[in-house]
Order: structure tokens, then sequence, then C-alpha cells
């Protein structure tokens, strides 16, 4: 994958592109990507496929100006006009999906495709979503992977944690990335949504692990009841990180799409 | 030099296993471990014990605002303060503060704090903190990437409303408001003096600079630790060509406990400090600092969070005289702790001191015995620290000179004859 820049109305935004196909847009969840991301490299097999960083991820520059969810919205709409992308296949994962969910509700005549993989956006008192913006770092993996272990190990690979600069690098990502995310997560992440998903016109596919600690599969309920026509693909032994744990399903459920 | 008693109102009765069976004495507490029966005489002592601060000459008395916190029991300090407003002869009444990024609208606070003001005869100093990441992100639930420019609004709100003298409408991001116009309005002019907590951010140095504002450093690491954070401040006052370096332009916090003897103040005091240290600052690590909450600089300038525990099994490994030698806590004979307190105050430059002088389970006669031998025996000899400054009047409170407390009833009953000849 390619690290690109392209300019738009709040800041220059940063996205990777790769693959041949057509195209797909990929918008990240709340722990971002990477051009390493084996995500991104397996969707690049049959798609072209952008992923635009959200300001304020990895290098990108911050963008105060995008406050709440609309702005989160209409500035990833931006991104795609600058692009110069016309109806690409829209994917979203966690955070991204409620982006994604967004974008196509609020422009339900421009989205034909779509993928949610357990997107967050939905809240019910008796399935409380697990509040990422106080966990520890050790506390993670649990919550996000089905093989707590195996996340753990994939988490810190590449990392140096006995470095004296990694915790000073790391609180300045959390506050960069995280403090953006914030925007449309903190406290609860639910902006509305659920009155705004009838809107949706897009085929739509609704992706989730079995497994999931974070955004439980209840909600994938919620989005299907939401969205008309939306088909779930359930998959097992794979929590909120299905897009690595079980990245071949993912992959074949986004090929339903067409 | 301007004394404030500070009581933060721990709960005393957290249990001997507190550390052990709870994750944190902040947002998630176990409220089981409130006994609201239990907190109608704490209360009440707390509230005496202020009261008490001002009769033997301290100048001021402080409170502050906490939410879901075993070691501060005040939510809303301003009830507090109006109860000392009403209680209190002279002491300035030290409200650090209301954190008016959650009052909605804070035209909320610009009345509360004139009310205050009003009550108490202009003794008013009006404390404005961000608040907590704790209070503020996680209890109240403000998104930690904008809460600072919410602040930052209400706090342009307030003194608009403090300040002008006709309605004006005020279309803010946060706040929408068509018609201002604050009734009742402060009696000191153009208004109270603010103090400004922070935490080593440049952004809030100048905040401070240019406003006039007194920076308080608020901090239970002692004064030893506060020393390059307070450099940075001088430092930046310098840099800014601030008019003066005032010693009041700037505050500090500090546990302090006086006995006859050293060895007195740590038999009679040790337990308290040990239960303020080690149960009142349990605080799960996960909370300390929302993502966002703090500015990018301010992390790369290396100033983390006042509530992240020392290094090395936090203070649960700190005896009482690592506490004392390392500077957590001033304490002693009035001898030793007026040392201290001389090095403290040049040492930091600071003017203002904001007196921690109940210390978690304290019991209210040990905290008076401390108190007193600190009015009588160490506050006088620090008084005129900095002679040159001595007239520095802007940034503390300016009363009327002729108050009313309570008790401004007429003595005598009034009667049918007394009201005819009084209104004759």
């Amino acid at each position: 994958m390619e690290l690109k820049t392209v300019q738009t109305r709040h800041v220059p935004v940063r996205y990777f592109e790769g693959g041949t196909g057509p195209d797909l847009v990929y918008l990240h969840g709340a722990g971002g990507v990477t051009a390493e991301d084996p995500f991104l490299a397996a969707l690049a097999a049959n798609h072209h496929v952008y992923a635009p960083l959200i300001p304020g991820y990895g290098d990108s520059e911050e963008a105060p100006t995008i406050r709440d969810m609309l702005d989160f919205t209409l500035h990833t709409w931006d991104v795609i006009e600058a692009l110069g992308l016309k109806d690409p296949i829209l994917v979203g994962h966690s955070m991204g999906g409620m982006i994604a969910a967004e974008m196509a509700a609020v422009a339900p005549n421009d989205v034909s495709r779509l993928a949610l993989i357990c997107p967050a956006g939905l809240w019910d008192d008796d399935h409380p979503i697990a509040d990422i913006f106080s966990l520890l770092p050790f506390e993670m993996p649990q919550i996000l992977f089905h093989d707590a272990v195996a996340g753990a190990a994939m988490m810190t690979a590449g990392r140096n944690v006995e470095d004296p600069n990694f915790l000073q690098t790391y609180l300045v990502n959390n506050a960069r990335q995280l403090g953006m995310a914030g925007r449309i997560l903190f406290p609860i992440p639910e902006r509305g949504l659920v009155d705004r998903l009838y809107r949706v016109k897009a085929k739509t596919v609704i992706v989730w692990g079995d497994s999931d600690r974070l955004v439980p599969p209840f909600y994938a309920h919620g989005f299907k009841k939401g969205i008309a026509g939306s088909e779930l693909v359930s998959i097992p032994e794979a929590g909120h990180m299905v897009i690595v744990e079980k990245t071949p399903a993912v992959v074949e459920a986004i090929g339903r799409l067409g | 030099m301007k004394f404030t008693w500070f009581n933060l109102m721990p709960w005393p009765y957290l249990p001997d296993d507190f550390r052990e069976k709870n994750r944190s004495v902040w947002v998630d507490i176990d409220q089981r471990l409130f006994d609201p029966a239990k907190s109608h005489e704490v209360y009440n002592t707390y509230m005496d014990l202020l009261e008490y601060a001002d009769t033997l000459g301290f100048d001021g008395v402080g409170v502050n605002e906490h939410h879901q916190n075993g070691y501060g029991i005040m939510p809303s300090p301003n009830i507090i303060a109006a109860g000392l407003a009403r209680r209190t002869k002279n002491a300035a009444i030290v409200v650090l503060g209301n954190s008016i990024a959650l009052y909605n609208p804070p035209v909320r606070v610009a009345e509360e704090f004139a009310m205050l003001d009003c009550i108490s005869g202009g003794r008013l100093v009006a404390g404005f903190p961000v608040g907590t990441s704790m209070d503020t992100n996680y209890c109240y639930g403000q998104i930690p990437s904008l809460t600072r420019e919410k602040y930052q609004e209400a706090h342009d709100l307030i003194i608009k409303a403090w300040t002008t003298r006709d309605p004006f409408a005020w279309n803010g991001r946060y706040n929408k408001l068509r018609h201002v116009n604050i009734w009742p309005r402060p009696i000191q002019q153009p208004h109270p003096p603010v103090l400004i907590p922070g935490g080593g951010s440049v952004e809030t140095y100048d905040f401070c600079i240019d406003n006039t504002y007194s920076y308080s450093y608020l901090s239970f690491s002692g004064y030893l630790r506060a020393k390059a954070l307070m450099q940075g401040y001088w430092d930046r006052v310098e840099e800014r060509g601030a008019p003066d370096k005032s010693p009041y332009r700037a505050g500090f916090a500090q546990t302090i406990l006086v006995a006859e003897t050293d060895e007195e103040a740590e038999r009679l005091y040790s337990e308290h400090v040990s239960y303020f240290y080690n149960r009142c600052l349990h605080v799960y690590p996960g909370f300390a600092d929302a993502p966002g909450y703090r500015t990018i600089k301010t992390i790369q300038s290396g100033a983390l969070s006042q509530y992240a525990p020392p290094k090395g099994g936090g203070y649960t490994e700190l005896t009482w005289k690592d506490l004392v030698e390392q500077g957590h806590i001033i304490a002693g004979s009035p001898e030793t702790v007026r040392q201290r307190m001389e090095d403290l105050i040049k040492g930091l430059n600071v003017g203002n001191i904001f007196c921690l002088m109940h210390v978690g389970n304290m019991p209210a006669d040990k905290c008076m015995y401390s108190t007193r031998l600190f009015a009588e025996k160490v506050m006088p000899k620090l008084r005129n620290m900095f002679p040159d400054f001595a007239d520095d009047d802007r940034f503390w409170a300016k009363p009327l000179e002729n108050r009313v407390t309570s008790g401004s009833l007429p003595g005598e009953f009034p009667t049918s004859a007394s009201l005819a000849k009084t209104y004759a």
C-alpha cells in the first residue's frame, strides 16, 4: 500500500492506496490502520483500495474544526469527492462503520454497496459497550480479540515497550487518535444513528465476530433491523478485531456485494 | 502572604482493605461505602473547622469541586461556600473552583459567584479550573478533546456577563443565549479576583499572564517536586514581558501538619497521612487522563498527570520519613515547619498558600491543634516574606469596609409599640 495525501476543505488527508479492481473505500476503527495491515492487503487483492486516515491518525494533521458526527460524515464525503471516486464500495470497521453508516444515511443515493464490520453507533442500556477510553493497554487484548494471547502478541509486535520514549509516544498517539475518536465515541458511542438508519438504500452486509466483547453481537440485530434488506454474516471464533482474526471470511462477506 | 485554610473534605470511613478491594477512589467508587447518616456529622465538622480557621486569622478559607470522589464530598463547593459566607467574618471565601465547562449554561457560575460575593460582602476569590479528567470527562461526560474549547468559551462568557451592564446576546459554539443579563452581579469590580489551577501547560501560563489571574498549582506531591513546573511559569512570565514577578501571580497547595515537636507530629498525624496517600489517592490509572484531555504540547513537555503515582510502587512504599523528606508533606514542630515553609515560599516564589491542614481521616481535635499551632507560631513569622509586593492586591478579594454576617436581625423582638415608634 502506498501512503498519499489529498487536500480537503479542513486539512490535507493521508490515505493508503493499492490494489486493482472495483473502487473500495475503507474507513478504519478507533485503533487506526497501517500500511502493513493484513486486512488492507487482502482487500487489495481484488479491489482498488483507498483507506483514508481520520485527521490526527498516523502522521496526519489534526482537524480542530471537525467536532461532531455531521462534521465527520461530511468530511469523509469530502475525501471521497477529492479522491475523484463515484459510488465506491464503502467499508467501515467499528468507528469507521459508524461513519460509513452515517454517510450512507445522509446521502443514500450515493452509496449502493455498504459493508459494516462490527460498527459502533447504537446503544442499548442492557448491552453496554466497554469504555475504551479508560482501558489500560494490558486490558485491550481481552476486549478486542477472540484469542487474547494471540491478540496481545499482535498488538505489541515490533514495539519496544522498554524504550523510555515508548510511553510518551504512546501517550501522544493516544491523545491525537483517541482524542479525535472521542468526539464521536465519548463517553457513549452513540450520536443518533438509530433514527437515521432507515434512510440507507445501499445493498448492505453486516459482519460480526461471535465473540466480540467490545461491541457485542447483540448490536448486529439493531443494524439488520434498521437497514432494509441487509444481510448479517456472523463469524465464529472472532472478536472485535475480526478483520485480522478471520480476514478471509470478512473479505468473502464483502465480496457478496458484487 | 495569603494563607488559605483548605479542606478537601475526604470521606473518613474508607475501610482498611480499601486498596485491595476497590480499583478506584474516584469515578466508580463503591457507593455503599458512603453512609449518608454519618455524613451529616462529617459535613458539619468539616464546616466547623473551616469556620474555626477564620477565627484564627487565616486570610482565606478554601473549598473545591470533585465528583464521585472518596476524598472530596463536595460536588458543589458553592453550597459549602454559602454556609461559610454567612458564618465567617473576615476570611476570603476561596472557591477553587467551579469547573466552568460543566455548567450549562455557564452564566450559572457568574450568578452563583455573584451571590457569594454579595452575601460575603465582597470576600469571594473565584477559581476556574478546567477540572480533572476524572471529574470532567469520566463523571460529567465532556468530550476530552473539546473540553478546553468549551472551558474557554465558558470563561469568556462569565467575564463578559460580570462586566457588561446591558443585556447582550451570546452566540457561542457551546452556548446560545439571546438575553444575558445577570442579576445579581458581584460587589468586586470589575470582577472578583480569578485563580486558575494549572498542571504545567504553557497555554495556561499564558492565559494567567494575559488576564492577570493567579496561577495555582494544586499538587499532593509537595513543593520539592513542584520546582521545575513553577520555574517554567516564572520563565514564561519573564518571556512574555509581564510588568512584574509578583509572588501573588502564583499559588501552591501544600499539606501542612504542626505539633509541639517533630516526633509528636509523626505520632499524631502519620496514620491520617497514610490514609490519605494510600486510600484517598488510590485512583484507577485508566481514569487519570482521558485521551485528548491534555494538549499534545503538554504531554510532550513531560507534565504527566499529578494523579500518576510516584515511580516504584507508588505511595504505598513511602514512609512518614520519605513523605517528609521528599516534601510531599511539611510536618513537625513550629520551627521545622517555618523553615520548610520559607523554603517553599522562596523556592517557588509563591504568595498564595493553600494550606491543606485537614488530612485524610484526621479527627477534629487533632486538626484544631495543628491549625492553631500553625496560625499562632508559624504564620506570623512568614507574613513579610515579600515586602516589595506588600501592596499588591490584584489577586485577592477586596471586601466592603462595613459588612454584616448572620445575626443582623434586631436584638429585641419588634412589638406593635416599637414598630409604631420606628415608622412614625
